[in-house]
């Protein structure tokens, strides 16, 4: 086309024409994409403004030592109380009993598809995994209240019927597939030179993989236990259902106990007016909750990326 | 008579056979568990399973209460995030991967959005309550909720495009650059084209992940009672999964068959969705 008009000043307009197009199509899109990229920050600080806010609204009213030491949780009682201590006690009982179910059955599981299983068994159970990962967290506490209170309840009669052992024991199952996969990985990335040169030296496949693989790999799985906590701690549906509400300080695993999740969940849910101190508790709560899992997380993320950064070379 | 090599290789041979018979025990466990929880729904919940339930809002007696107020909404909820979370998460992705440079800005960011990743998802709620809902003064709309949700499902997005788009070779990209092209032109015709079927997997979990969440979008306020389907963004709805809780609950035998009822119908949806996403990854991923 260009070439049947013949002369060459058109030519070189359009090319003109058409690079300046390109280029400043390239920086609009850079643009773009580099705002899109901004949206995940200012989610990290809308999070902490938000919370801030109206948590400091709260500590106005209610001295922050009182918070972290009152041993009594009522703040929609009467007689106010504001000590985050019971809550807490609730998280940390429901979140190891999850972690005692799947850290144990997560290691080994780890341990046995990464070092033991044909190809043709891990295809089976890692969608398996999946599945148990997928199921919705609302499942999993109809589950717990439903199904698994009950048959512990013939274990032990003396369990009430809202309890902190069946959610955490239904959170356990949760997060297996999370331990799984991430121990699994750091497992994997072991360089198979180590193996060899325990089978040279005459040790057997369990030797191998319990004595060099698994030390080998020990960051990583602890990367992915501190990962498993974490989302324990944040786990809000199943204990919402199944764990039932507490005053005080508690770590019978038969009782009822609150957790700082299922507080929010119930304060969300009655109707405690907007802006007064009781509903401003949530913020205050869900404000300890966030630094907890933040720093969980950060742990987590720096010891997976140097492991990483080592394991691959 | 065995000497006592033999012995001890034959302990070994036993220890390895114990050690894998204790796995393949912890799998049939977690299997045992899996069955018995979709056993028990469907027993209490396959009976109430019918077309007025699909079809009938929710009633203060349990055998005439039904989904459909929560599904529409659910449905509604699930498109608009996915309208405004799969853009901006594969924007983000294609800047992290392909335009960030690896100074301190670009390890913040990617640190950032690792927690973010961890953040529980009440928390979230409660942004989107400060944020949205009261701030942006949306109130207890759809509209609201779904904001909520897309900046919940947006790491898990994000995520799984950049190891999509890490997994293309660098020849590819190299090839279209020797050839004249523009970044943006080797990103929309070459990466983005090969990596999809990854990046359409991590997009299917993310949703199948919205569709389950419950949490957060009690903390902004959706209803538990609706008997009205919404037909505008701020319209005030409910979604399957909070219709679900306020069932479980209640102390009610009855309504826990309602309950589990719904919760056969979340499950068929969100199971087929994780399927699909695996049929799709093992497909592509070989």
């Amino acid at each position: 086309m260009q070439n049947l008009n013949g002369g060459a000043h058109p030519r070189t307009l359009f090319e003109f024409h058409r690079r300046d197009y390109v280029y400043a199509r390239e920086r609009v899109v850079q643009v773009l994409l580099l705002l899109c990229a901004l949206v995940s920050v200012f989610t990290t600080i809308g999070i902490i403004i938000v919370l801030l806010i109206q948590a400091i609204d709260f500590f106005r009213e209610v001295p922050v030592w009182k918070f972290l030491t009152d041993t009594q949780w009522t703040p929609l009682f009467a007689e106010q109380h504001f000590g985050i201590l019971p809550l807490l006690s609730g998280t940390m009982l429901t979140s190891f009993i999850a972690l005692l179910v799947s850290v144990p059955l997560g290691l080994i599981i780890a341990i046995y598809l990464s070092e033991y299983a044909a190809p043709s068994v891990r295809k089976v159970v890692k969608p398996f995994l999946e599945v148990l990962a997928g199921i919705p967290t609302i499942v999993y506490g109809y589950f717990a209240l439903v199904t698994v209170t009950p048959i512990l309840q013939k274990i032990f009669p003396t369990m009430a019927g809202f309890n902190a052992l069946s959610p955490g024991i239904v959170m356990g199952i949760m997060i297996l597939p999370l331990v799984t996969s991430l121990s699994e990985d750091a497992l994997r990335v072991v360089p198979k030179s180590l193996r060899e040169g325990g089978y040279a030296l005459g040790a057997s496949k369990l030797q191998v993989s319990l004595s060099i693989v698994f030390p080998s790999a020990l960051s990583g799985i602890i990367a992915s236990i501190i990962l498993a906590f974490s989302r324990a701690i944040g786990e809000t549906m199943i204990v919402a259902i199944a764990a039932g509400q507490s005053t005080n300080i508690n770590f019978n695993p038969l009782n009822s106990v609150s957790t700082m999740t299922a507080y929010i969940v119930q304060v969300s849910q009655g109707d405690t007016p907007y802006g007064t101190l009781s509903y401003n508790t949530i913020f205050a709560v869900a404000i300890t909750l966030f630094l907890f899992t933040f720093l969980l997380n950060i742990i987590s993320f720096r010891i997976r990326k140097r492991f990483l950064a080592v394991g691959g070379d | 008579m065995m000497n006592p090599f033999e012995i001890h290789a034959a302990k070994q041979r036993i220890k390895n056979i114990l050690f894998k018979s204790i796995a393949i025990m912890g799998l049939l466990f977690a299997l045992c568990v899996l069955i018995l929880l979709l056993v028990n729904v469907a027993q209490n919940g396959l009976s109430r399973i019918n077309i007025e339930f699909i079809t009938s809002y929710p009633s203060r007696h349990p055998d005439q209460a039904g989904i459909v107020a929560g599904l529409v909404g659910s449905f509604y909820m699930v498109i608009l995030t996915a309208i405004m979370a799969i853009p901006i998460g594969i924007g983000a992705a294609i800047y992290l991967e392909e335009y960030g440079r690896k100074n301190w800005i670009g390890r913040l960011i990617e640190i950032n959005i690792a927690n973010l990743a961890g953040v529980p998802s009440i928390v979230y709620g409660l942004l989107g309550l400060g944020l949205f809902v009261r701030w942006m003064a949306l109130d207890r709309s759809i509209l609201a909720g779904a904001m909520t949700m897309s900046l919940l499902i947006m790491p898990v997005i994000i995520i799984s495009t950049r190891e999509a788009i890490r997994a293309v070779p660098n020849g590819i990209r190299e090839a279209s650059y020797a050839v004249g092209a523009t970044k943006w032109q080797t990103i929309w015709h070459h990466l983005l084209p090969i990596s999809f079927p990854s990046i359409l997997t991590g997009i299917i979990l993310a949703i199948s992940r919205a569709i389950g969440e419950t949490a957060p979008l009690i903390t902004i306020g959706a209803l538990t009672y609706v008997t009205f389907l919404p037909n505008n963004l701020k319209s005030s709805f409910t979604i399957l999964p909070i219709q679900i809780f306020n069932w479980v609950a209640r102390p009610q035998q009855a309504f826990h068959q309602d309950a589990a009822a719904g919760i056969i119908v979340l499950l068929i949806v969100t199971l087929l969705l994780n399927s699909v996403a695996i049929i799709l990854r093992n497909r592509f991923l070989r």
